[in-house]
């Protein structure tokens, strides 16, 4: 019995230090699929770019991860900027609404990336060093019952728990995040106040482009990295933002440590090779059950 | 002349079985193989993508079902060849009707994720699925001298084809020759004008009286099947597989792109790309990296969906 606590303990312990790992993954996609409606299934495959970046100025020039992903993020930002105007210029502009090329588009993007990455790196795990990874606390909670924490995971919670609610504060406290959420309900009443809805979907989706930068070194902190990893992640990121309502900040947050802890509970009692069934299943289930999330008001499937 | 079409797919199959008879050089019908399966697959996702407009990202899914039925009747009965065609169509068309009833709730772009999930889900099942082989894969060898209705099928001498590599292009052949013809005719019957009504606008064509749900559960199962035959001689083909391969993400953004480069609107487009697509990644595969082959298809399938919506097709429509 005491073995079996130990394991719950551990397993949640784990589930939601990856559920906010998760939230910084997903928080992107929660403004440039959530909000401004932009398919981007490439967020993931962006996401391995991030922590590609972190790899190499890790290991070429020895700076820490996380300050490798900061450094990042302005480029991400300028990335996320020329995806979004080309796929304004090529899809939105002349008003059809076909969203399934758009989505054959970033489809495409994905794997171009995906394989650049590949031709430059090559399909090896990659990893990043710094002072944190590789040992864990130990808390003892009692005979036979302690629960260790990762300092890797530990630390990737709490960036991603500050860079989720230093988002959540920007679009709810600001006139422009105000303007995003805007853009969401009502691009002609934004019009009529005066405001340029094309520019700010512009800077939005860069922005949640931009959460690459940082995510993608969380990522790699958490665990090695290959090119093709970014595939399984379409799974956690997508079930994550519709679960979440599509666009809710703080529903993103309670959707992802609902899949971090559903994914550590399987890993921990059926087995790690599980584990990418559990954030498609849900994904699914949400999908066909309730596709408008858990705290979505709209009705979704449109 | 009114079965001037059918008279061409029938002279296309002759031609496949005289080819096996007559070239020697084995690399053709290797290739040729890999082209025709295409051909099946973008047909097959052009039925519900390209008439109905539900996009399907788990084409890879599909075809790994078809596969693995096939995996798991030569383990269990060692069915040869043909049967594991129709069962490994029976199958994935099941599926295919089960993700039908999805489209009751989900369109566009929440349909497409869905499959992508479904895709990954049984990936994950079959990996743990001992009887088949489970992640580290299986091998398959085919039966030493098959026969069909009392004639030897595949032997170095007396059969009708000298190896199973000839034997699997002309079966794969006949698939491709059928699944265009089965495309073409959906095209031009009430079946087709009904899917073009639900891509255009699913409401009004619910209003107008279009059994909106029976046609895509048609539409989702005849598009299931296809891909199931194309994918159920994988195993015999490779002699080997494993779940990473069977379900190669690859087989999807492929079924996608084919299309989209051809031309979504009628059959020509599909086989257009399929054959442009596929031969020019079988080439680059060859010569140069496996890896450019897959970014050959991401980058012709952004640049074809930026300046060709239409695709080849409907660029020599637009020239005319």
């Amino acid at each position: 019995m005491a073995i079996f606590i130990d394991l719950l303990l551990n397993a949640l312990v784990v589930g939601i230090l990856l559920g906010g790992f998760y939230a910084a993954l997903s928080i992107g996609l929660a403004i440039t699929f959530g909000l401004l409606d932009v398919v981007n299934i490439a967020h993931p495959t962006i996401l391995i770019l991030g922590a590609f970046v972190a790899f190499v100025l890790n290991s070429q020039v020895g700076i820490d991860p996380i300050l490798a992903g900061l450094i990042a993020t302005p480029f991400f930002y300028g990335f996320g900027w020329l995806i979004y105007q080309l796929y304004y210029n090529s899809f939105e502009k002349s008003g059809e609404t076909d969203s399934l090329r758009g989505l054959a588009f970033f489809f495409g993007l994905l794997f171009i990336i995906e394989v650049g990455l590949i031709i430059q790196f090559g399909v090896d795990h990659r990893l990043v060093e710094a002072p944190y990874i590789g040992e864990s606390a130990n808390i003892v909670l009692g005979e036979e019952i302690d629960v260790a924490i990762p300092y890797r995971l530990l630390v990737a919670f709490v960036v991603a728990t500050i860079a989720t609610l230093a988002i959540r504060a920007y679009l709810t406290k600001t006139f422009f995040g105000r303007a995003v959420r805007a853009v969401a309900q009502d691009m002609m009443a934004l019009r009529l106040m005066g405001v340029d809805p094309i520019k700010v979907k512009r800077i939005a989706f860069a922005m949640g482009v931009a959460t690459a930068g940082i995510g993608g070194a969380l990522m790699i902190i958490v665990l090695p990295i290959e090119p093709s990893v970014g595939r399984l992640y379409i799974g956690n990121v997508f079930a994550i933002v519709v679960l979440g309502g599509l666009g809710s900040i703080s529903g993103t947050l309670v959707a992802a440590i609902i899949i971090g802890v559903a994914e550590s509970l399987v890993s921990t009692f059926f087995g790690p090779s599980w584990a990418p069934a559990v954030s498609f299943g849900i994904l699914l289930l949400v999908l066909a059950v309730r596709p408008e999330g858990l705290f979505g008001k709209t009705a979704g499937g449109h | 002349m009114r079965y001037l079409f059918e008279i061409v797919c029938l002279l296309l199959l002759v031609l496949a079985f005289v080819a096996t008879q007559v070239i020697g050089n084995q690399f053709v019908f290797f290739v040729g193989f890999v082209i025709l399966q295409y051909v099946v697959m973008a047909t097959a996702w052009n039925i519900l993508g390209g008439y109905a407009g539900y996009v399907n990202f788990g084409s890879a899914g599909f075809l790994a079902v078809g596969a693995y039925t096939s995996v798991a009747l030569i383990n269990f009965l060692g069915v040869g060849l043909v049967e594991q065609f129709v069962f490994g169509g029976i199958i994935a068309g099941l599926l295919g009707l089960g993700t039908g009833y999805l489209t009751l709730r989900l369109r566009g772009v929440y349909f497409a994720i869905a499959t992508l999930a479904l895709a990954i889900i049984l990936e994950t099942i079959v990996a743990h699925w001992g009887y088949v082989g489970g992640a580290a894969g299986t091998s398959i060898l085919p039966a030493r001298k098959p026969e069909l209705l009392g004639v030897l099928v595949v032997d170095r001498k007396a059969g009708v084809f000298a190896n199973y590599k000839e034997f699997l292009f002309f079966l794969m052949a006949g698939v491709a020759i059928g699944s265009v013809w089965v495309a073409r005719w959906i095209e031009r019957s009430k079946l087709g004008r009904g899917l073009n009504a639900i891509k255009d606008s699913e409401e009004a064509a619910e209003c107008m009286g279009v059994p909106t749900l029976r046609l895509k559960l048609i539409a989702t199962t005849i598009s299931g099947a296809m891909m199931g035959v194309a994918g159920a001689p994988l195993a015999s083909y490779l002699t080997f597989i494993d779940p990473l391969s069977a379900f190669n993400l690859e087989y999807a953004v492929n079924a996608i792109a084919m299309p989209m480069i051809g031309g979504t609107v009628s059959w020509v487009g599909p086989v257009i790309g399929a054959v442009l697509l596929g031969g020019a990644q079988q080439w680059a595969s060859l010569f140069i990296s496996s890896e450019l082959n897959l970014l050959i298809v991401g980058v012709l399938l952004v640049i074809f969906v930026i300046i060709a919506p239409g695709g080849i097709v409907g660029w020599f429509k637009k020239s005319r």
